[in-house]
């Protein structure tokens, strides 16, 4: 299973019959710090869990199974709300040598569009 | 199946039936020399295993069915056993 977080929901008017009346969330999945990680998918939900709700899903033929006896065509299913995480990693070796510090950031050229890439989207 | 450590378990109240009265271990992937590998997985417990125990972790949907002893269940990945030491042949890491 893998850890993530409802960040939206999708609407199908036009799909397998299976999958009638199956809500689709989108979901991102997460490392247990809450960061972001790798691309946000589509799963069908078993749960009823809401937007921006922490979730765990099950991914493979094992997701059709936590919607019986419809056994719909998905791949990934939500099959948890998520209250807390306790969390104990072991602590990360000190580095030898203190890091140097950041290199000041480059003033912006005047006149010049925003990278896209900067934009929040 | 993979080698990795349990760093910590999750709380859920809000779950499919067939995860009630398992724990769920929130655990770390490993590489042989012990750093980590990859995102952090979510499992069922077969095994009783807490945290900071280095287990195996199954990551397909029947084995973990069977381990967890429950099939035809939404589970597809369930910690299987403890790992006490690896041995490898001289020049591999």
């Amino acid at each position: 299973m893998f850890f993530g977080r409802v960040v939206g929901r999708v609407w199908s008017t036009v799909k397998n019959r299976n999958l009638e009346g199956q809500r689709m969330l989108v979901i991102q999945p997460l490392t247990p710090e809450l960061a972001n990680t790798g691309q946000r998918l589509i799963c069908t939900d078993c749960t009823g869990a809401g937007a921006g709700e922490l979730v765990y899903w099950v991914r493979g033929r094992e997701a059709s199974y936590a919607l019986l006896p419809a056994e719909p065509a998905t791949d990934t299913t939500v099959v948890g709300i998520v209250d807390s995480v306790h969390l104990k990693r072991p602590a990360a070796p000190e580095p030898d040598a203190p890091a140097a510090p950041a290199p000041a950031p480059a003033a912006p050229a005047k006149g010049r569009k925003p990278s896209r890439k900067a934009s929040p989207c | 199946m993979l080698i990795a450590r349990v760093i910590g378990d999750v709380v859920a109240t809000q779950k499919h039936p067939s995860h009630e009265g398992r724990k769920i271990l929130m655990v770390q992937p490993l590489n042989l020399d012990g750093t980590d590998r990859g995102v952090a997985l979510v499992a069922l417990d077969a095994v009783d295993a807490g945290v900071g125990d280095k287990v195996l972790v199954v990551t397909e949907g029947f084995g973990a069915n069977t381990s967890v002893g429950r099939l035809l269940q939404p589970i597809d990945m369930a910690v299987i056993g403890f790992i006490d030491q690896i041995d490898l042949l001289p020049g591999v890491s």
